[in-house]
Formats: C-alpha cells, sequence, structure tokens
C-alpha cells in the first residue's frame, strides 16, 4: 500500500525492547534502519553520520527522560530543514506538537510528523504515515486533533457534522485520495466538502496538501 | 509593570475561603478562673468556678507539701550518696524533678483553666536516657519548670493553705457556733450569718487560684516562641511529606513508563504485526484481531492512569503548558491565559496543576456549563489562579470530598481556595499559593 520507496531511517528509542521491535516492523516492510540511537546524543551524531531520509525519535530519551528526543529532533531540523523527523510521544500534548509545528517549515523542507507511540500497534497505519512525513507531509496524531477541535467549538459549529470528520482528517495530514477512502465517499465528494469548509472559516484555498494542513492545523490552534 | 499588577490585583474581587471546619464553633464560655470571677454574681456563684477553684487551691497543698518532702528525701538521700559516685547524679534529678511537677500541674491547671497548656519539651533527638536528660538539661523550660517546683514546694502551698484557711474558718466557725457553744438563739443568728458570708469568700478564694493559675500557665506552659517553632516545625515537617509524596508519585510514573507501557506498546506492535501474517477471514484472524483491539484499550487506560500520576509535561514545561494541555482534554471548551514570567518552583506547580485540574472536572461534571475560563498571574509573590465557568452555580465544598481536599492540598504549602458559586452560577475558583520570587527555578 505504501510506495516503494526504501526508507533510510535513523531510529532512536531508549526501551530495548521497543527498539528492536520497532527495528523489524520497519525492515518488513522494506525500509531500513541504519543506526539505532538510546539517547539524544547518539541519535544527533548518528543523524550526522548517516543523512538518513527521516528520523523516528521517542520524546523522553536519557539522560533526563524528560523530552531530550524532541529537543534533539527540534534542534536537527534548524540546522537541517529538509530533514524528516517523526516524533512518538507517550502522551498527547499540545505543547510538544505546536513546538514541531512551529519549527521552520520553508519550501522544500521535510515532513512532520507526531505521532501517540500507541500508534506503532496499527501496523499499516504506521508505516503509511512514516512514508508521507519521509515525504514531506505533516501528519498529526488523530487525538491532537480531537482536542484543538474540542476547544475552537463556536465557528466550528458552523460545519455539518461531515464537514467536521473532513476537517478531523485533513488536519491530520491525509491526502483527499485517503480522505475519501476512510469515509467510502468519492474524492469528489471530499473536494467539495473541503471547499465548503474553507469558505466557512475564512481559510485561503489551495490545492497543496501540505500548506492546507497547515493552514488547518494553524487555524485550529489558535 | 506595576501599572500592569495594579490591573490585575484590581480584578481579583473577594471570594469566600474555604477551609475545613476546625473544632469552632462552641460559643461564648467562659474560659478561665478570672473570667468567671468578673461574671455576674448570681452567674459565678451558681457555677462550678469556686468549687473547681477551691479544689485547685486544695490539690495545690497537697501536691506542694508532696514536693517539699520528695525533694527533701532526695536531699537526703544524696547526702548520704556523696559518698559513692552515683550522688553526682542528685543535683541532676533534683532539677529535672520540676519536669514531673510540672506535668502534675499542666494537669491540674486544667480545673481553673479550659485553655490548653501542652507540654513545652521537644521529644529528643534520639532514644536513650543520657539524650533526653541533656536534651532536657538545655532547655529553658525545665528551668523554669525547677523554679516553679522551688516556689511550689517552699511558698505556694503554705498560701494556698492560709487562703484557704482564713476564708473558710471564720464562717464554718460561726456555722458550727450552735455545737460548741450553749444552744441559745444568738448562736443560730451567728450560724445564719456564716452562711450568709461563706459566699462572698468564693471571691478572694477564686482570686487567688486564678492568679496561681497565671503563675503556673507563665512557668510550666510553653511561651509563645516555643509554640511558634513547633508550628515551623510541623509546616516543614508536611511540606517534607508533601514533597516526599510527589516524588513517590513520579517514581510511579516512571516505573508505569519504562515497564508496563513499554511492554504494552511493543506487544500492541506483535499482535498488529501476527494479524497482517494471518488470511483476514480465519477465526485465528478474529481472535488475533480481538487481543489486539484489547492491548490498544488497556495502553489507552494506561496512558490515562500514568497521566493522572504525574503529567510529565508539567516537569518538561511548566504549570502554563499543562494547565493548555489540561484544558484541552476538557469536554467544556475552556479559554486559557495563564501568564508567568518564569518556572516556578515544583511544589508550587503540581499544586496548582492539582487544583486546576480538580477545578475543571467539576466544570464538566457538575457545572453544566457551555465554556471555561482559565486565568492566572503571579502577584506580589503570590501565584493566583481562577477556573470560571457559565454554568449553575451551587457548588458546595461541603458535599464532596473534592475542594475540600483540594483546600487540604493546598493549606500543605500555605496556600488558600476561594469559591464563589451562587445557585444560578457563575461558579468561581480561586487558588492562591504564595511563591517568592527568589524560589523560583531558572
Amino acid at each position: 500500500m505504501s510506495s516503494q520507496r526504501q526508507l533510510r531511517i535513523v531510529l532512536a528509542e531508549d526501551a530495548v525492547l521497543l527498539r528492536a521491535g520497532l527495528t523489524g516492523l520497519l525492515e518488513r516492510f522494506g525500509h531500513t534502519v541504519v543506526a539505532s540511537a538510546g539517547d539524544a546524543d547518539e541519535l544527533i551524531a548518528a543523524t550526522g553520520e548517516h543523512r538518513p531520509d527521516i528520523i523516528v525519535t521517542d520524546v523522553r530519551m536519557p539522560p533526563g527522560f524528560t523530552d531530550e528526543g524532541l529537543k534533539a529532533a527540534l534542534a536537527l531540523r534548524a540546522a537541517q530543514p529538509t530533514l524528516a523527523v517523526l516524533v512518538l510521544s507517550q502522551y498527547v500534548e499540545q505543547t510538544y506538537a505546536a513546538e514541531l509545528l512551529d519549527s521552520p517549515s520553508a519550501a522544500g523542507s521535510g515532513g512532520i510528523g507526531y505521532l501517540l507511540k500507541d500508534r506503532v500497534g496499527d501496523v499499516e497505519e504506521f508505516v503509511d504515515a512514516l512514508v508521507r512525513v519521509a515525504n514531506g507531509a505533516t501528519v498529526v496524531d488523530p487525538e491532537v486533533v480531537r482536542q484543538l477541535l474540542s476547544r475552537r467549538r463556536d465557528p466550528l459549529r458552523r460545519l455539518t457534522p461531515r464537514e467536521r470528520e473532513v476537517l478531523a482528517l485533513m488536519a491530520e495530514g491525509r491526502s483527499n485520495a485517503a480522505i475519501a477512502r476512510l469515509l467510502v465517499v468519492t474524492e469528489a465528494a471530499v473536494g467539495k466538502h473541503i471547499g465548503s469548509i474553507l469558505t466557512k472559516l475564512d481559510l485561503p484555498p489551495d490545492s497543496d496538501d501540505h500548506r492546507r494542513v497547515l493552514a488547518v492545523l494553524a487555524y485550529l490552534r489558535g | 509593570m506595576s501599572l500592569g499588577q495594579h490591573r490585575v490585583r484590581g480584578v481579583w474581587p473577594a471570594l469566600p475561603r474555604i477551609v475545613r471546619p476546625a473544632g469552632y464553633g462552641r460559643g461564648v464560655q467562659t474560659r478561665t478562673a478570672w473570667q468567671a470571677v468578673t461574671e455576674r454574681p448570681g452567674r459565678f456563684l451558681g457555677s462550678s468556678w469556686p468549687w473547681r477553684s477551691l479544689a485547685y487551691l486544695l490539690s495545690g497543698v497537697l501536691v506542694g507539701l508532696g514536693t517539699l518532702v520528695g525533694l527533701l528525701l532526695l536531699l537526703a538521700v544524696g547526702a548520704v550518696l556523696i559518698a559513692v559516685a552515683v550522688g553526682l547524679l542528685t543535683p541532676v534529678a533534683f532539677v529535672l524533678s520540676g519536669t514531673v511537677l510540672a506535668r502534675v500541674e499542666r494537669w491540674r491547671l486544667r480545673l481553673v483553666d479550659r485553655d490548653p497548656a501542652p507540654d513545652p519539651h521537644r521529644r529528643p533527638d534520639r532514644p536513650g536516657r543520657w539524650t533526653w536528660a541533656r536534651t532536657r538539661l538545655g532547655e529553658q523550660a525545665t528551668w523554669r519548670e525547677f523554679g516553679y517546683a522551688m516556689l511550689s514546694a517552699l511558698a505556694l502551698w503554705v498560701i494556698d493553705a492560709l487562703v484557704v484557711g482564713v476564708c473558710l474558718a471564720g464562717p464554718v466557725a460561726m456555722m458550727l457556733s450552735p455545737l460548741i457553744g450553749n444552744p441559745v438563739t444568738g448562736y443560730f443568728v451567728l450560724a445564719g450569718l456564716g452562711l450568709l458570708i461563706l459566699p462572698a469568700f468564693a471571691y478572694p478564694i477564686t482570686a487567688w487560684a486564678a492568679a496561681r493559675a497565671a503563675l503556673a500557665r507563665a512557668l510550666v506552659a510553653p511561651r509563645e516562641t516555643e509554640l511558634g517553632e513547633r508550628l515551623i516545625e510541623v509546616a516543614r515537617s508536611r511540606a517534607r511529606l508533601v514533597d516526599a509524596f510527589e516524588l513517590e508519585r513520579r517514581r510511579i510514573e516512571r516505573d508505569l513508563h519504562d515497564g508496563a507501557q513499554q511492554r504494552l506498546v511493543a506487544l500492541t506492535m506483535t499482535l498488529g504485526l501476527a494479524r497482517l501474517d494471518l488470511p483476514p477471514e480465519s477465526e485465528t484472524a478474529r481472535q488475533v484481531g480481538d487481543a489486539h483491539d484489547q492491548a490498544k484499550a488497556a495502553l489507552a487506560e494506561l496512558r490515562e492512569l500514568i497521566r493522572g500520576v504525574h503529567p510529565h509535561v508539567l516537569a518538561d514545561r511548566g504549570l502554563a503548558a499543562a494547565v493548555e494541555d489540561a484544558a484541552g482534554r476538557s469536554p467544556v471548551p475552556v479559554e486559557v491565559d495563564l501568564s508567568l514570567p518564569a518556572r516556578l518552583p515544583d511544589v508550587v506547580e503540581v499544586t496548582a496543576y492539582y487544583a486546576v485540574c480538580e477545578a475543571l472536572a467539576n466544570v464538566a461534571k457538575h457545572s453544566q456549563s457551555t465554556r471555561g475560563q482559565i486565568r492566572g498571574r503571579l502577584v506580589a509573590g503570590q501565584l493566583m489562579i481562577e477556573v470560571r465557568d457559565d454554568g449553575c452555580g451551587g457548588a458546595d465544598p461541603a458535599a464532596g470530598t473534592g475542594l475540600a481536599g483540594l483546600a487540604d492540598r493546598l493549606a500543605a504549602v500555605d496556600g488558600r481556595l476561594f469559591l464563589s458559586s451562587p445557585t444560578g452560577g457563575p461558579t468561581v475558583v480561586r487558588v492562591e499559593i504564595p511563591c517568592p520570587r527568589n524560589a523560583s527555578s531558572e
């Protein structure tokens, strides 16, 4: 289902069990874990050495077990904006998502992903998200989107229930085709919903998926 | 800055404070013999105070005599034992005997003074008789008590006896005169007169008892500073308890995160992979699918549990970020306006965070409101956070454990909780936590 592109990945995860599991999972889908890191310094060193297509890192890493992984990812991205970054978090924290989304993302910069660690259990969807991030997309965990939607209720009231569903999927970084598949409707219908949503929320129409996601997220975050 | 502070201060209205009901509400009551003496004669003479005073003085005579005898015996024993080395301990025992008497006196004091008179001594750091003796000898209270013992043995009991004797001898003799003199009518008149003036002597007896009690309180009850030290110590140990509790929560969170949570993630991953390998319509695939779903559900539950134990965004990003996140999870849309100049001390952040979470939970559960608002500022060394909703009001701190428990938790950090929740709303919960500026980290 995912593209045929074989990704070179640097994986940072301090729990040995998970690191082995994730490596096995990624390799099973034809990708290569070129290096795995047990802490933030190793992650930075390995990224410099291997020039991967994407780094996958846990937020919480030794030695402080707070947010070393996230900080390292942000630092790497600041130094090299084309680097795609997928951050896995044990919890949904708006703050972490916001810090990632606020990191510089000029045209041609690498994708950004922020997913709950639980999502690795849904292996196909997880690998699909990974590939999308590697291809430059923004992928935000549905849980983050759900929280964002519940916060900005007033203007969203103008949307129909179907439009809200579409908006949530847009904010997660899904393409029109993916939204159509998930909602079992035609792509044309999705396009119509999106046009209606953007009008109701006063957002500029944009054919570029990635920029559209960013606009929707920026709107939701207020 | 000052303008901003002024404005912020101006918009914090006065709200009633929530505290746990203490043992108040007994109404006005006479607490000491002094107060009793100044009451209306009818009330005073009809009360138990004259009798209590009499009992206090009579027992004072007995205790004073006992002390005198005890001290003399101790001296005698010391004189005999001075030949052997043990005799050297006698002066120590002599001084420390005051603490024993003081204990009896504090107990006796309750006869004429209802205010508590706690033990002024502190607990020795280590067990053992020597440590105890050294601790006691180093305390001012011990020497005050020794002084009181000397005073009691040499003077007070004599005065007690004199006062009681003089006051009672006349009237009692008058009352008994018909028995000893010839049964003439005049003696009966005298006896009647004695009975009449007897109550008047309740005044000097009670007055002396009150004066003696005041002296006893001054010498054997703890002084203000000693009590103050103890209160500070209580506050410190309470704060330590809160710290230890918080540390333990962090440890539990860490253990769950590093252990069970990682294993469950790995398990869902393995099951997810296994699902791929199975023919989609088979019975095994269905069972593995069920197992996969259950493992994911367990993981979600565990995640919420861990967040409740200790939210790690609080430690990483501070109060403002953690409150934003908590507000984001609230089913009622909540607007957050929380601006703090820097990170606050851990204990302040944690306490404030739980206060906000509790208030938000109440908003969601009881208020039927459609939106909420959180405002917070650091004003003059106080962290003030207000959670407000547009709901139905009527929150009662006595009804549930939530608000009262919160007040307790805040009290442990010298914080305060205010609540305004008229029927019909809106409900405002305000939390104030002292937060010295130089104590904030970073």
